[in-house]
């Protein structure tokens, strides 16, 4: 059974009609990139998963249930997480306490100091600033934090957009050495990357997506293998 | 005029402010989260202080007062919240101003009609009648009490915001809504709750000033004014402001009547005017809250 299947997804930002028939799915234990240059509709596939685009219609079904208008906060529960492109570490709280928000509503509230030491131990980088404001990290930092704290529910499939972007290479690798550990232990991943390679790298298979459509699919080494569709619908 | 007087003055100031500071929090706290300026505050406020008289009458007690008031209010509050607000989330600011000037006015109204336009007494309970030599001067009991009170409520408010998981969840939602929804956590349910505190404190402003201020159905009228500039000096929003520029608005109002009676009333319009050439945001508000 896959685990997410996405069929015939339309979205909207008011008029424009932004996703145009989005369909593809990811099983249990992949890792699936989403690949397209800028504007092709890859944030929206994702937002529109989330229930945060506010017109959309078609099917998303989340381990065989059906989660297309179910509110957005119902999500995280079912084993759905999510880390935005612009990652979200809210302002005016610490580290801490932008974790202790990825617990709040999860399955694994109780259990808030061992999930915290669990984090610690998987990002070195936080454990040293658990008690700063959380947007004085820096980007890479940030993007670390943005990951944790989707983690922190333990999650059966994680949706993450761009997480290489704007980040320096040493830790994009700390990064992909992690997402490719999370794999290994089980954990489904969905990933939007610029960073093709690196993404392809991880992932067993990929779409490719263009002008809100899914254009292509292919597993990994197929796509890696072919330059002619890199060109055409990879950006940079 | 001696020392004495000027901080006896200083001191009522304080006193009067407490009354603000109650009501601009519930105000700054629902602005801050639902980005509603709360235009029906002041008939929760007056409505308080009715429930109180009707709670007191049954029981009997001023302190059974203090405690169902707020729930009962506050409780109204979320009803309201619920069925006539919340309809209008994501539509801009100015309908659920609309919505909320005319439901103040429905309040009102409804309180004219069931509790007639006549004030009605309301008693300093006995317990805090008389005053309480506080060395330099004889300071009313009732108002020490007001300090009291709300010194406790901001303790209280303050752990909870700041120390408790619920706390966590309001101040990243008045940040970003949209995470805390990815997060898991049900906005909505947020906005509901924090809505019934926000005017469950104004209720308990309205039934603490009831003593002073007294009962009748336009007590609310001056208090909406009040809360306003308390709101616009201490910063939209900002919780910390609320508290500051409440007890600042009281301390001037209170020191102007001392020294120049006739300015009493202008005297806070005066210092939002000056506040705000300084600071047009106000003396805590956050960039972006407006704009
Ligand atoms: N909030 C919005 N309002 C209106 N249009 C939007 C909005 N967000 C995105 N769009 C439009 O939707 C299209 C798809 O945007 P989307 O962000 O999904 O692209 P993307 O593939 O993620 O691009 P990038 O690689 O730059 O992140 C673009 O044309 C964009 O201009
Ligand atoms: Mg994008």
């Amino acid at each position: 059974m896959s685990m997410l299947e996405v069929i015939n997804l339309n979205a909207w930002y008011g008029r424009s009609h932004i996703l145009q028939g989005v369909g593809f799915e990811v099983g249990q234990g992949e890792a699936v990139c989403l690949i397209g240059r800028n504007g092709a509709g890859k944030t929206t596939t994702l937002r529109s998963i989330m229930g945060l685009v506010g017109k959309r219609t078609g099917s998303v079904m989340f381990k065989g249930q059906e989660i297309i208008s179910s509110p957005t906060h119902k999500r995280l529960g079912m084993g759905l997480a999510y880390v935005p492109e612009d990652r979200r570490i809210v302002r005016g709280l610490t580290v801490l306490e932008n974790l202790r928000l990825g617990l709040v509503a999860s399955p694994n509230r109780s259990r808030e100091a061992e999930i915290v030491d669990r984090i610690a131990e998987t990002f070195p980088r936080l454990r040293e600033r658990l008690h700063q404001q959380g947007d004085t990290l820096s980007g890479g930092e940030q993007q670390m934090l943005a990951i944790a704290r989707a983690l922190a529910a333990d999650p059966q499939l994680i949706m993450l957009d761009e997480p290489s972007e704007g980040i320096m290479p040493v830790l994009v690798d700390e990064m992909f050495e992690l997402f490719a550990r999370l794999k290994a232990q089980g954990l489904t991943i969905l990933i939007v990357e610029q960073n093709v390679e690196r993404a392809l790298a991880l992932a067993d298979r990929a779409y490719i997506v263009d002008q809100g459509e899914i254009v292509h699919s292919g597993i990994s080494g197929e796509l890696l293998a072919n330059p002619e569709i890199q060109e055409k619908y990879c950006a940079i | 005029m001696t020392f004495d007087l000027i901080l006896l003055q200083a001191f009522t100031g304080v006193a009067l402010g407490t009354i603000f500071v109650l009501v601009a929090l519930g105000l700054s706290l629902i602005f801050g989260l639902l980005t509603i300026v709360n235009f029906a505050h002041s008939q929760f406020f007056m409505l308080g202080a009715y429930v109180g008289v009707v709670v007191l009458a049954v029981t009997g007690s001023f302190w059974a007062a203090l405690v169902l008031v707020p729930l009962v209010v506050g409780a109204l509050g979320m009803v309201c919240e619920r069925v006539l607000i919340r309809p209008l989330y994501g539509r801009g600011i100015d309908y659920p101003l609309l919505l909320t000037f005319g439901l103040g006015l429905i309040i009102l109204e409804l309180v004219r009609i069931f509790a007639g336009t006549e004030g009605i007494p309301f008693n300093t309970p006995e317990a805090l009648t008389g005053a309480v030599d506080l060395g330099v001067f004889f300071f009313p009991k009732y108002r020490l009490f007001l300090i009291g009170v709300t010194a406790a409520i901001l303790v209280a408010l303050w752990f909870f915001l700041e120390k408790t998981p619920y706390g966590l969840i309001i101040r990243a939602g008045a940040r970003d809504p949209e995470i805390v929804q990815v997060l898991g956590v049900d906005v909505s349910r947020v906005w509901l709750i924090v809505f019934g505190i926000g005017t469950g404190l104004a209720a308990l402003a309205g039934v603490l000033a009831a003593p002073i201020r007294g009962v009748f159905p336009e007590m609310g009228v001056p208090v909406l004014v009040e809360a306003f500039v308390v709101t616009v000096v201490g910063g939209m929003g900002s919780l910390l402001g609320a508290v500051i520029a409440g007890l600042a608005v009281g301390i001037t109002v209170s020191m102007t009547s001392l020294f120049y009676p006739e300015m009493t009333t202008l005297s806070m319009f005066l210092l939002m005017a000056v506040v705000l050439v300084f600071r047009p945001r106000g003396l805590f508000g956050r960039a972006g809250v407006l704009d």
